[in-house]
């Protein structure tokens, strides 16, 4: 007798990832869909999708989705949570979208306490227009709009949301993790997990930054990209828990 | 005077919007077409403020007063601003408690009330709009004082009831001075 | 006729649109609309509906598209500067074809301009406003009343076509006072959404609300399918009034508050004998083209608070049949029923 010890989620469509080797998509997305599968909501969510690389990640999540213009997620899972409270909402974002051009929008979504959850895919540069700096690029990051390296004395510092976020009322969960390893994916998969089941009891606001990878705007390959992640941008971006109200807290 | 065009100017504070949202509430009261528009804007307590109000058996056209019939001014600037436009044989009413200068057309007619010492008198100098008002009334018969004093009973919210009988206090003490 | 109250234009807009069904309604502060987003701030948490004063422009049209996109009847408004703002999400709505209504209380501009009410956003209003081929339903009341009747058209015409509306107001209208009946207005008609991406509920495929079309071919077909319904659209929906304009030498068009200063000008040139007659077009898109083919006027005259932007329509419409001439005021000044009547006989002057 056979026994089914791993399958796909059944949130995520067949369709076959266009995202890069080595590219943390493919990993945040089925986390989020197993996530959704286990909670039982599929019939109940609605995705927000980014202007980014996952501008078609429709094709992949097989629930409700809502394109959103660049940065303006929160405010339309605002306007849908609003109008449908018993829904699910959640926006899936990059740096770029989330941390620069819908600054405003992520700020004030969260000091609302807006009962929405906020994926937040952090890999330090813009990949779908070809790897140019991104709010959170470290300091002396050579991309393709900041040649010579970030140089903070020009081009300023990158934004730790998760902190930002933390000084705030409003948000419930506010937590960093990271897809460099086993045991890192399955810490980012609980954490998901539980801003999703924060939504669900009410709870509010919750936003889960996923430290990942872009080994093709990096210039590396996958490999080499999950070294940068752990030996680079965990020690300017901390994993941990920022925030969390705890159970209870209404 | 049955139909008329109004302009109320004065400084923001003094009740000039309410003086010609009566006007225009009263016109309804009584079946008649009217439009009453308000200047807007940062015009707070000390700014100036003015409203114009028509009142006419047909549909109003432009509901701003080009050349009011009727000019009611609690200011200075206001009379300066406003003299020349009105229309011949037109009347001026003036705070003469506010405003020192005179009317100078001749071919408009003033009538001046010491309004805000009125309103001082009976012990509340926020009433010398409804002084004004009363002026209005008596000098143009537009309205009756019971037509105005229904307009208020009808268009104040309830917890102002109570300033229904102060305000026509005020009015039938502008009514009877001119 | 029910009973009459009387009510600030923009008090009216938000009343309308209660009566009318919307219950979510996204807004941010500008002068001199403000009275809108107030009385809704009042109302909704009373009826079980929601008003949110949103971070931004930006974020009160998304949040718009959000609520449309889940399927509910929903509305901003804003004035000028703030609908420049709001021309992103404006476009993203026209382009995922979601119904809502969108107010703007015009004031002068460009930039910040002034607070006071001018006409000087009509290209903005009839050509879209925002990037890409698209159009909005342009809605140009001139009383309150009609600012009443016509935001309950809006909502019914934005689910009947799937196409955004927007009530085109200025300060004048929004701030005036005029008796008003609601008992009158247009009563809800609701549209089928199967299309809303409100869940599936495992009962049904996905529904998704996208813009992007990566492919030219695909997103071609996909504007030339919209382009299919505006042209419905142009047929079905052309509205305006008329009068006087069979025996006219001179036939005046303005639109909004403008066309009560003409009515003014209209009456005094006609006691005066002078053959005048009245365009008023009510849709500002689709533009009532149909009007200005039944006339033969010497002259036709465009009154606007604005440089002169309507005027380009009428030359259209008129297929240059006759002169068009423009009179009118801007950066916030009204135009007087006085100028417009000198403007008429100086054009009889010249054409006979």
């Amino acid at each position: 007798m056979s026994k089914t010890i791993y399958e796909k989620p059944k949130s995520l469509t067949d369709t076959t990832f266009h995202y890069c080797p080595g590219c943390s998509h493919g990993i945040v997305h089925k986390l989020v869909c197993e996530v959704i599968d286990e909670l039982c909501i599929q019939g109940k969510t609605i995705g927000v999708e980014p202007v980014g690389c996952a501008v078609t990640a429709h094709d992949y999540f097989d629930f409700d989705v809502v394109q959103a213009a660049h940065g303006r997620a929160p405010a339309v899972a605002t306007g849908i949570k609003r109008s449908l409270p018993d829904r699910i909402v959640f926006t899936y974002q990059g740096d770029g979208d989330l941390a620069s051009i819908g600054t405003a929008e992520t700020v004030h979504s969260a000091t609302r306490g807006e009962n929405i959850t906020v994926i937040f895919i952090n890999n330090t540069i813009y990949g779908m227009t070809g790897g140019q700096m991104a709010p959170t690029s470290l300091p002396g990051q050579i991309t393709q709009t900041s040649p010579y390296g970030r140089d903070p004395h020009i081009q300023g510092y990158p934004v730790r949301i998760c902190e930002m976020l933390a000084t705030l009322d409003g948000p419930s969960y506010i937590a960093r993790v990271s897809t460099d390893s086993v045991p890192h994916i399955k810490e980012a998969k609980k954490a998901i997990k539980k801003a999703f089941e924060n939504q669900i009891n009410g709870k509010g606001f919750s936003i889960v930054e996923i430290l990942s990878t872009c080994p093709t705007n990096w210039g590396m390959s996958p490999v080499e990209a999950m070294k940068r992640l752990q030996d680079e941008m965990i020690p300017y971006y901390p994993l941990g828990v920022f925030k969390d109200v705890g159970e209870g807290n209404e | 005077m049955e139909n008329c065009e109004i302009v109320l100017a004065g400084f923001g504070g003094q009740g000039i919007l309410f003086m010609g949202k009566l006007l225009a509430f009263a016109a309804m009261l009584k079946g008649k077409k009217l439009s009453w528009l308000p200047s807007y804007g940062p015009e707070m307590r000390g700014g100036t403020a003015n409203c114009h109000v028509i009142i006419d058996d047909k549909p109003i056209g432009s509901p701003i007063v080009t050349k009011p019939s009727v000019l009611v001014v609690m200011n200075k600037p206001s009379l300066d601003k406003f003299e020349d436009t009105v229309a011949e044989g037109g009347y001026v009413f003036v705070d003469r408690s506010l405003i020192e200068g005179e009317v100078t057309r001749k071919d408009v007619k003033p009538v001046y009330i010491k309004a805000t010492e009125i309103a001082d008198s009976i012990g509340n100098r926020g009433l010398a709009n409804m002084v004004m008002l009363g002026a209005v009334l008596k000098t143009t018969g537009v309205f009756s004082l019971e037509e105005i004093e229904e307009t208020m009973k009808k268009s104040l919210p309830a917890k102002k009831q109570a300033l229904v009988e102060k305000n026509m206090e005020a009015v039938k003490k502008g009514y009877q001075t001119v | 006729m029910g009973e009459k109250v009387l009510m600030k234009g923009n008090e009216a807009i938000g009343e309308a649109a209660i009566r009318s069904g919307c219950r979510h309604f996204f807004g941010y502060p500008i002068t001199p609309q403000t009275e809108l987003s107030a009385y809704m701030a009042k109302k909704m948490p009373k009826i079980g509906g929601v008003f949110l004063q949103a971070e931004s422009e930006l974020a009160a049209i998304n949040m718009v598209y959000g609520a449309a996109s889940a399927g509910v009847r929903t509305m901003t408004s804003s004035s000028s500067p703030g609908i420049s703002l709001k021309a992103e999400g404006i476009s993203y709505i026209a382009a995922a074809d979601l119904p809502c209504v969108i107010v703007n209380i015009v004031r002068g501009g460009p930039g910040l301009g002034g607070i006071q009410p001018a006409q000087s956003d009509y290209f903005q209003a009839t050509r879209g406003g925002g990037h890409g081929d698209y159009h909005l339903i342009v809605l140009a009341p001139n009383s309150v009343q009609e600012l009443v009747y016509l935001t309950a058209d809006a909502f019914n015409l934005s689910e009947e076509y799937r196409i955004p509306v927007m009530l085109l107001g200025d300060g004048t209208l929004g701030q005036m006072m005029e008796p008003v009946d609601f008992d009158s207005i247009p009563e809800p008609v609701y549209a089928e959404k199967p299309w809303a991406t409100n869940g599936t509920d495992n009962k049904r495929e996905k529904n998704v609300i996208k813009t992007l079309y990566l492919d030219a071919p695909e997103l071609e077909a996909v504007v030339m399918e919209r382009e299919k319904k505006y042209d419905i659209v142009k047929q079905e929906l052309q509205r305006y009034d008329a009068h006087d304009t069979e025996d006219a030498d001179v036939i005046i068009s303005s639109y909004g508050i403008t066309s009560r200063v003409v009515e003014t000008a209209v009456q005094i040139l006609r006691e005066e004998g002078i053959k005048v007659g009245v365009i008023r077009p009510i849709t500002l898109w689709p533009f009532p083209e149909k009007a200005y083919k039944q006339v033969h006027p010497k002259a036709f005259l465009s009154v606007e608070m604005s440089t002169g932007q309507m005027i380009e329509d009428i030359k259209l419409a008129c297929e240059c049949s006759a002169p068009v001439y423009f009179c009118g005021r801007t950066g916030g000044v009204i135009p007087t029923p006085d100028e417009v009547v000198q403007k008429v006989k100086d054009i009889l002057k010249e054409v006979g």
